[in-house]
């Protein structure tokens, strides 16, 4: 009855029309395969590999090819995500090529919901509620790491100098995003 | 808010972090052959010094990782941070350090 089963967008309530607000803009990032990986140093190569993206070894780095992007979240975690892709066909390719390493692989594609704040004043709206340094100094463009928003753990990536990607865990997300929409009505 | 460096992250505001207790404890390799009095002590018997402190914290909302940091517990500054399994760093004015 899989016809029957149908997963809802943790936002599409607020998502489907968003307030315009070029200087903070919230767009909800289109589906991804999340796979979470750890593992001992010696299955580190072997996942880059398999995932056809090296895992970053620097700390708080994520790096991206052809629509996959490696997310360095720990020295043994990082979160493997794969713009629309089939997150069985993805994760029984994973697995297969990692069969014998000493790591753990697990499908997180339904726990977390990301979306996008874009804009001149993204990070300005960002430290409302996070207190993190996010001058292009301390938190460069390429830069992802976990963290807080206000009372809900995010991770949270520059993929450009004033677009911030937040990835909220499902029943979280409608919180985050509130918050954010609370903080950028000032700019509207 | 303290901010705590992180060896793997940097400087992080401390709602980043959960305590952990006193550092340096190692678990008894073989808890069958300790006595009521030695066990004891493992649990629940901790230095709480006035002054230098090394004590576990773990970087719960970041790299999730556990780490070692040597807090002075009168003024509350942190005056150093290292990974975990490292031993405690010789420090002026710190008798512990360099020891366990
Ligand atoms: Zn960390």
């Amino acid at each position: 009855m899989p016809d029957l089963i149908q997963r809802q967008g943790a936002l599409d309530r607020f998502a489907a029309a968003p307030r315009n607000i070029p200087a903070a803009a919230l767009s909800v990032l289109p589906d991804s395969a999340r796979l979470s990986f750890r593992g001992r140093p010696s299955a580190i190569d072997a996942a880059g590999a398999a995932f056809g993206v090296a895992l970053p070894r620097d700390a708080c780095r994520f790096a991206v090819k052809r629509g996959r992007t490696a997310f360095w979240l720990g020295p043994d975690e990082w979160l493997l995500q794969s713009e629309g892709e089939d997150p069985a066909t993805l994760f029984a390719d994973m697995s297969g090529k990692l069969a014998g390493q000493s790591c753990s692989l697990v499908d997180v594609s339904h726990r977390s919901q990301a979306f996008a704040l874009s804009g001149p004043q993204a990070a300005y709206v960002l430290n409302h509620g996070c207190p993190l340094d996010l001058s292009l100094a301390t938190f460069p463009v390429g830069m992802c790491t976990r963290t807080i928003y206000a009372k809900a753990t995010i991770m949270l990536s520059r993929p450009a100098s004033d677009i911030f990607h937040i990835d909220a865990w499902r029943s979280f997300a409608p919180y985050v995003w509130q918050l954010l929409d609370e903080a950028r009505s000032e700019l509207a | 808010m303290l901010l705590i460096t992180c060896p793997h992250c940097g400087p992080r505001a401390e709602l980043e972090f959960a305590y952990a207790g006193e550092a340096h404890i190692a678990r008894p390799t073989d808890p069958m052959a300790l006595d009521d009095e030695s066990w004891a002590r493992f649990l629940y018997h901790r230095a709480n010094p006035k002054g230098l402190h090394a004590e576990r914290w773990r970087h719960l909302h970041g790299c999730a990782q556990f780490f070692n940091v040597v807090r002075d517990t009168v003024s509350d500054s942190i005056v150093t941070t290292y990974p975990a399994g490292q031993p405690r760093p010789a420090l002026p004015g710190d008798d512990k350090g360099a020891t366990r």
